[in-house]
């Protein structure tokens, strides 16, 4: 009983919120790439970059703003190069993913230990502003005044609307399902794949951004595998941006059910509820949800 | 073709008897040098995290400046490589004793502390087993976790005003659970009536560095009523500072005094001496009066304590004060007996 007036609560429907926000981000980000053609498994990595790098450059310049710019520009560099292996280059998607993965890994390492002397994380910055007067309102005014988890309710619409709705949409998925046609018809493929790996970092470090923001610093290992959860909520929502925002709360809830699980003590062992969500995932990977099909030249270097 | 194969298979296995030869040759050098440098490996979490590590890392400076020896840390990462790292520094022959920070280390350290018989070896938070014997040149530190535990739950327990505590686990582990337990029948022992919320952030190593989740963990905790929260979480503990002050409601710290986390809302902090004990240690080692073997260290022998000085002073009323201090001579004196 109690279980329930806590799960119907607005305090649970915050933590939805808030746990759902690097998922979402994370896997929107990876559905414009992989839209696009391109596999891009290093959302975890893109992530604990900008997390570090908004952390860093608020810290250095003390203004949260610049450290904001900074963060997503270091994302946009890094997808720029990420760009330069997989399109230019064609190098296997799944090995440069591998490779920026462990590069960001340890380079947020090598950094905080080299700039900060600690191998775990930054000294604190100061918060990110939220929107006045809507931040007063009780349980959940600090979740909608929020600007980042405002703009992942906009970004339900958004990508939907850019990919599905617009002529840049069309041709960035002509770059993932078929692009010999799309070339055909005078569409700069290659672009169009660049543009689906920029928008993915730019997703990626708002998702990283609001990680490190939430805790107002930076420490090692602080993503802890939201990026791969990112990456399963895109499959299990078939590439298709509403379905991946029901992946994204299926993925948070259970986690806020996890806690409130074992808060409230009871019989019901946490770790079962914590095993449902990869559990569903592996329902969904055999194909008992559903066949996923993800764009037909999806990580074909063209 | 073929005959390169083998000369390259030859090669290899040159290669790797000749590793084997260069070990032996180092650990007879060490016993014959006189080694005064210190070693150490640490956790999870690593140096900077503001909790354990770092006390590690204070008592290895402090030993610097008063008795003049040299250290060498390794910060290892991932779990695989701690017993590389701890081999690397055993096998160095300037240093003499190495220690491991963390009971993760336990299996490594034992066997470690074998094959270099001539080299001391400390290891902090060693879980004890008693079917098992340790080696003569190696040191156990073993904190009571419980009895400091005990007397946090109790100023918590005295100190709550909705009769509920919260309680943040890193690692649901043997370890872990002592802090529990201890804080559990501290708060019982003084208020009855007290409801604990116990959560821990994971089942794995990785629960000690997952700040967004502790704080997720915390703020359900403060949200469900409970007004102080104590952890035991190492990293995913800063979490549950943020989460204090955007509550305004109190947290207790671990290991070390964590109060510069979250001014003004930090109760006190469970501090186990691990800097102490490995300044003591060293200094054992130094004079060579080093001697192996199992060292418990309660509030008996000043092992483990809570803070109390002029930052969390009008947090804590006397009368509470008063009460934990007679709670202290209990446990000291074996009045009360705390289950692991």
């Amino acid at each position: 009983m109690n279980i329930i007036v806590s799960i119907l609560s607005l305090t649970f429907f915050a933590q939805v919120l808030r746990l759902f926000t690097p998922y979402f981000l994370g896997a929107n980000a990876a559905n414009f790439s992989e839209r696009a053609g391109v596999i891009n498994i290093a959302i975890e990595g893109f992530m604990i970059t900008s997390a570090l790098g908004y952390a860093l450059f608020t810290y250095l310049t003390n203004n949260i703003f610049l450290g904001f710019v900074c963060a997503i520009l270091v994302n946009l560099l890094f997808s720029l190069l990420y760009a330069l292996f997989v399109i230019k280059l064609k190098i296997n998607q799944i090995v440069a993913g591998v490779g920026f993965n462990l590069l960001m890994a340890g380079l947020a390492k090598f950094l905080i230990v080299f700039i900060f002397q600690s191998s775990s994380n930054t000294p604190r910055i100061p918060d990110l502003p939220n929107i006045p007067y809507i931040q007063d309102i009780p349980y959940v005014g600090e979740v909608l005044s929020d600007y980042i988890i405002l703009f992942s309710f906009a970004l339900i619409f958004i990508s939907n609307f850019v990919l599905f709705k617009t002529k840049f949409g069309l041709r960035l998925r002509s770059a993932g399902e078929n692009p010999e046609a799309g070339e055909s018809l005078g569409i700069k493929i290659r672009l169009y794949k660049l543009y689906g790996v920029l928008i993915c970092g730019f997703l990626s470090a708002l998702g990283g951004i609001w990680l490190a923001s939430n805790q107002n610093s930076f420490s090692d290992g602080m993503v802890a595998g939201r990026g791969y959860i990112a990456l399963a909520a895109m499959i299990i929502g078939k590439w298709k941006p509403v379905n991946i925002l029901f992946a994204c709360i299926m993925f948070a809830f259970f986690e806020a059910l996890e806690i409130t699980f074992q808060i409230s003590g009871t019989f019901i062992p946490s770790q079962i509820i914590q095993m449902l969500p990869y559990l569903i995932t592996i329902l969904v990977l055999i194909g008992f949800i559903g066949k996923t099909k993800p764009p037909a030249s999806d990580g074909i270097p063209y | 073709m073929y005959q390169k194969k083998y000369y390259l298979i030859l090669l290899l296995i040159l290669i790797s008897f000749s590793f084997s030869c260069k070990k032996n040759e180092v650990k007879n050098d060490a016993q014959q040098k006189n080694a005064v440098k210190v070693g150490l490996v640490f956790d999870v979490g690593g140096k900077g995290d503001k909790s354990f590590n770092d006390a590690a890392y204070n008592g290895l400076v402090r030993a610097k400046t008063d008795f003049g020896i040299d250290f060498e840390v390794i910060d290892p990462g991932d779990g695989s490589d701690r017993e590389s790292a701890l081999r690397k520094l055993a096998s160095n022959n300037e240093i003499g004793l190495i220690f491991g920070i963390g009971f993760i280390f336990t299996e490594d350290i034992n066997n470690i502390a074998k094959d270099f018989p001539g080299k001391k070896f400390g290891c902090i938070d060693y879980s004890v087993d008693t079917t098992k014997t340790i080696p003569p040149n190696l040191i156990a530190l073993e904190f009571k976790e419980e009895e400091g535990s005990f007397l946090i739950g109790a100023i918590a327990g005295l100190t709550t005003k909705t009769n509920k505590v919260g309680f943040l686990g890193g690692m649901e582990s043997a370890l872990i659970k002592k802090f529990e337990e201890g804080y559990k029948q501290g708060v019982s022992y003084v208020n009855p009536d007290c409801k604990v919320l116990i959560a821990y952030v994971s089942v794995t190593g990785d629960g000690f560095k997952n700040p967004s989740k502790g704080k997720e963990i915390s703020l359900s905790q403060y949200q469900n009523g409970a007004d102080i929260i104590y952890h035991a979480s190492g990293l995913s503990g800063l979490g549950l500072f943020e989460a204090a002050k955007t509550e305004k409601k109190l947290a207790i710290g671990v290991d070390l005094d964590q109060y510069k986390e979250a001014p003004g809302f930090v109760l006190t902090s469970m501090v186990k001496m691990v800097d102490e004990s490995i300044y003591q240690t060293i200094k054992e080692f130094k004079d060579g009066k080093f001697k192996g073997g199992i060292k418990s260290l309660g509030l008996k022998e000043n092992g483990v304590n809570y803070v109390y000085d002029d930052n969390n002073k009008n947090l804590f009323p006397d009368k509470v004060r008063q009460k934990v201090e007679e709670i202290r001579n209990k446990i000291i004196s074996g009045e009360i007996s705390i289950k692991k």
